[in-house]
Order: C-alpha cells, then sequence, then structure tokens
C-alpha cells in the first residue's frame, strides 16, 4: 500500500466560550472520522474546545497572495466604515 | 518582476516585520533553511520522546506517571505541529521521515544521552525543556508564519515540562542523602549537554548569519546560551546542588555569569553520530515506524472501503 496514501486535513475548534470555530492546524489521517479522533488527542487536551470541525486541505479554495493589493486595499480609505469617523458630541451617551 | 526585485520585496516584508506565508514568494535559500531548521526541530521532539519513555513504567507514584505521560504526549504534539509547518514548504512527511530513519537528517544532540536513573527526569525537565524553552520563545515571533504559530503552541505547552522536572529534584534534594546525591548526579551529567543545546559558539555557527538576517533567528547561540546560565543558576541555589563548571562564577561588571569552556569535541562528537545513544534512538525509531506499518495499511484500507461504498449508495440513491 501506497504509504502516503493519508491525506492532510485542516482542523478548526470552538471554545466553549461559543466563539466561531477556529484554525487550529492541521493532521493526516486516512479518513474524517480519525481526523477527528486524531484532532481530538492533539488539539484539545487542556480543554482547548468542545467543538471540532475537519476539512481535506485539498478542499480549501484560498485567496492569491499577489492579489492581495487589489484584494484588500479598496477597504483601507473606508474609514466611515468604522463608528469613530463620526463627530458627536462627548456628552451623548450610549452609541 | 525579476529576481532581483522579488528579492528587494522580501527583504522589505522582513524588515518591515510581517510574516512570510507558504504561498507567498521567497528565496530558495530561505525555504531551504526552514526546511532543514523544522525538520531538525520536528525530529527533536520525537526522538526526545524516547529517553523519558524509559521512565513511565519506573515512575515512583501515580502522579508522577501522570505528569510524565503528559508531558511525552505533548512532546509528541510538538513533532506533529513541526512537521505540519515543514510541509506547507512542499516536503512531505514520508521523506522528512525517511531522512531520519536513515540517518541523513540531524536532531538536537542531547537526546543521544543516556537516562540512568529517575533523576534524570527531574534534570531533563528542568534543564532541557528549560534550554528548549529559551529557544523557542524568540520563535514565536519568527519570520514564516506556519512556525511561528506552531512555537506558540509549544511554548505554552512547554512551561509544565519544566515545572514538573524542577518539583522531581525540589522532592529528591529535600529527600535522603542518597536521594539528594541522585539529583546532583542527574545534574552534573545533564548540564553540559544543556548548554551544547544552543548549538556552537557565535564565530562557528555557519548558518546563523542567514537566519538573522531573515528574521528566522533574533537572538545569537550565545546570547541565549548566556541567558540560560544566568537563569538557571539562582534555581540550582534554591535546590541546593551544584553546576558542575569550575569556572562558574558572578562577574558583577556585566551582570552575568561567566561559565567555563565547552567541550565542542563532544559535542562535534555527538553530533557525527557517537554519542552514547546515536544508535539505539534511530533503531527504536526504525523499529516504531516499521511496526506501525500495518497499522498505517489497515487505516488506509478501511478509508478506501468506505469511500467506495460511500460513492455506491450514492449511485443507487
Ligand atoms: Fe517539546
Ligand atoms: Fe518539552
Amino acid at each position: 500500500m501506497d504509504k502516503k496514501s493519508w491525506p492532510l486535513w485542516e482542523v478548526f475548534i470552538r471554545s466553549k466560550h461559543g466563539l466561531n470555530h477556529k484554525h487550529v492546524g492541521s493532521l493526516h489521517a486516512a479518513d474524517a472520522q480519525m481526523a477527528i479522533e486524531n484532532s481530538r488527542d492533539v488539539y484539545t487536551r487542556r480543554m482547548e474546545g468542545i467543538s471540532i470541525w475537519v476539512v481535506e486541505s485539498k478542499n480549501i479554495t484560498a485567496s492569491d497572495p499577489n492579489q492581495q493589493e487589489a484584494m484588500f486595499e479598496p477597504a483601507v480609505d473606508k474609514i466611515y466604515r468604522h463608528p469613530t469617523f463620526y463627530n458627536l458630541p462627548d456628552e451623548l451617551e450610549h452609541m | 518582476m525579476n529576481i532581483v526585485d522579488l528579492e528587494h520585496e522580501f527583504m522589505k516584508r522582513i524588515k518591515a516585520d510581517q510574516k512570510i506565508e507558504p504561498k507567498d514568494w521567497m528565496p530558495e535559500k530561505y525555504r531551504q533553511t526552514l526546511i532543514r531548521q523544522i525538520a531538525q526541530h520536528a525530529h527533536s521532539e520525537i526522538v526526545g520522546m524516547l529517553p523519558e519513555a524509559n521512565y513511565i513504567s519506573r515512575a515512583p507514584t501515580l502522579r508522577r506517571k501522570a505528569a510524565l505521560l503528559a508531558k511525552i504526549q505533548d512532546e509528541a504534539g510538538h513533532g506533529l505541529y513541526l512537521y505540519c509547518a515543514a510541509e506547507t514548504l512542499g516536503v512531505d512527511r514520508d521523506t522528512l521521515l525517511d531522512e531520519l530513519h536513515s540517518g541523513k537528517a540531524k536532531y538536537s544532540s542531547i537526546f543521544n544521552y543516556p537516562t540512568l536513573t529517575w533523576a534524570d527526569m527531574g534534570a531533563i525537565g528542568w534543564l532541557v525543556d528549560g534550554a528548549a524553552i529559551l529557544n523557542q520563545v524568540p520563535l514565536c515571533k519568527c519570520s514564516f508564519g506556519p512556525y511561528a504559530r506552531a512555537m506558540v503552541r509549544v511554548c505554552k505547552e512547554e512551561s509544565f515540562h519544566q515545572r514538573q522536572g524542577y518539583e522531581i529534584l525540589l522532592t529528591l534534594c529535600n529527600g535522603s542523602e542518597e536521594q539528594k546525591k541522585m539529583a546532583q548526579d542527574a545534574v552534573n551529567r545533564w548540564w553540559w549537554p544543556s548548554m551544547m543545546m544552543f548549538g556552537p559558539s557565535d564565530e562557528n555557527s555557519k548558518h546563523s548569519a542567514y537566519s538573522m538576517e531573515t528574521g528566522i533567528k533574533k537572538f545569537s547561540n550565545d546570547e541565549l546560551r548566556q541567558r540560560f546560565v544566568d537563569q538557571t543558576k539562582p534555581q540550582a541555589d534554591i535546590l541546593g546542588v551544584t553546576l558542575p563548571d569550575k569556572d562558574l562564577k558572578f562577574d558583577e561588571s556585566s551582570g552575568h555569569w561567566k561559565y567555563g569552556e565547552i567541550d565542542w569535541e563532544e559535542f562535534n562528537n555527538v553530533i557525527q553520530g557517537n554519542g552514547p545513544c546515536n544508535k539505539i534512538r534511530l533503531k527504536h525509531r526504525r523499529e516504531a515506524w516499521e511496526k506501525g506499518a500495518w497499522v498505517r495499511d489497515a487505516a488506509s484500507a478501511y478509508a478506501a472501503k468506505k469511500a467506495l461504498k460511500n460513492s455506491e449508495s450514492k449511485q443507487v440513491a
């Protein structure tokens, strides 16, 4: 059997604080079930999570690092999307 | 962009403290330097499990046994994080393992020394993991993203390793005369090999300059070694053990502990494969890999069969 046949999986964990699943790392496993079990052993030994997602790395589509400027630069000058852009009087509370 | 411009852009990013990610352009030398270093680091983690594994069945209490098991399991995890980081650079794990098992790849020379008594578990945790932490903390800020992120996880886990080791020695040092002797003997044997973990002195370190320039390394070998001595000496005093260096003395003007000459001949010998345990470590690694082959094959066969079944039932439906 081909010893190089175990695919790579990306591992995502949700902490008990209920935030989004967060990428924590990757590992090799023969199938999804094994990927989950190994993720539990490697990435949640200190109560780091209460839920695990695994996805085969080859199924992830990533943005092109060469397109970084074109992709993300347009957001830079749109500071009016942030609450601090607006000039309001100091006595106004809770807004 | 031509290669000169690309290199220029790359160095600009390094100087601006931006992380380099796997798909970014990088000089071939940077890639190769990282593959070599991360692989060596990964190998060290998993070979490092072997000297301590000897004592899982010999731990004096259940508490010590549980802690030692947990530490060794952590080291396996460290190996995994690091192999994954190396793989993002385009090598595959089986190639790296083949290089370890054939003796082509190097790992930290420290793991080629034998563990003779239970006190060695204390000395390893305190000194070996202690030295490893000093090496690893600056790597959390290294210029290559996946390596830096792996190191953040590793460093979070390391601190308990050192503390459990120190506690083992503390217990022995508060025990009978015989136990105190055992602790001192372990410290005598592990001190100099631990000092060597920081690598050759700065003037003889052939990879250092490039690694410093490209932000892989933040401090020189000798700087980190000095930090280790300064930090360890007061800890030895608390234990009541001496460090086996007759030249060790505090230098008022620099505020540092000056230490004696390191036996570089011994260091080079162990690196070349002639340490007391090089052969047995590799033998055990190879055996573990070969004996696990049927498990890996069975898991692959099972996964293939399940995938086939899945696709058949989809066709029926
Ligand atoms: Fe480790
Ligand atoms: Fe450790």
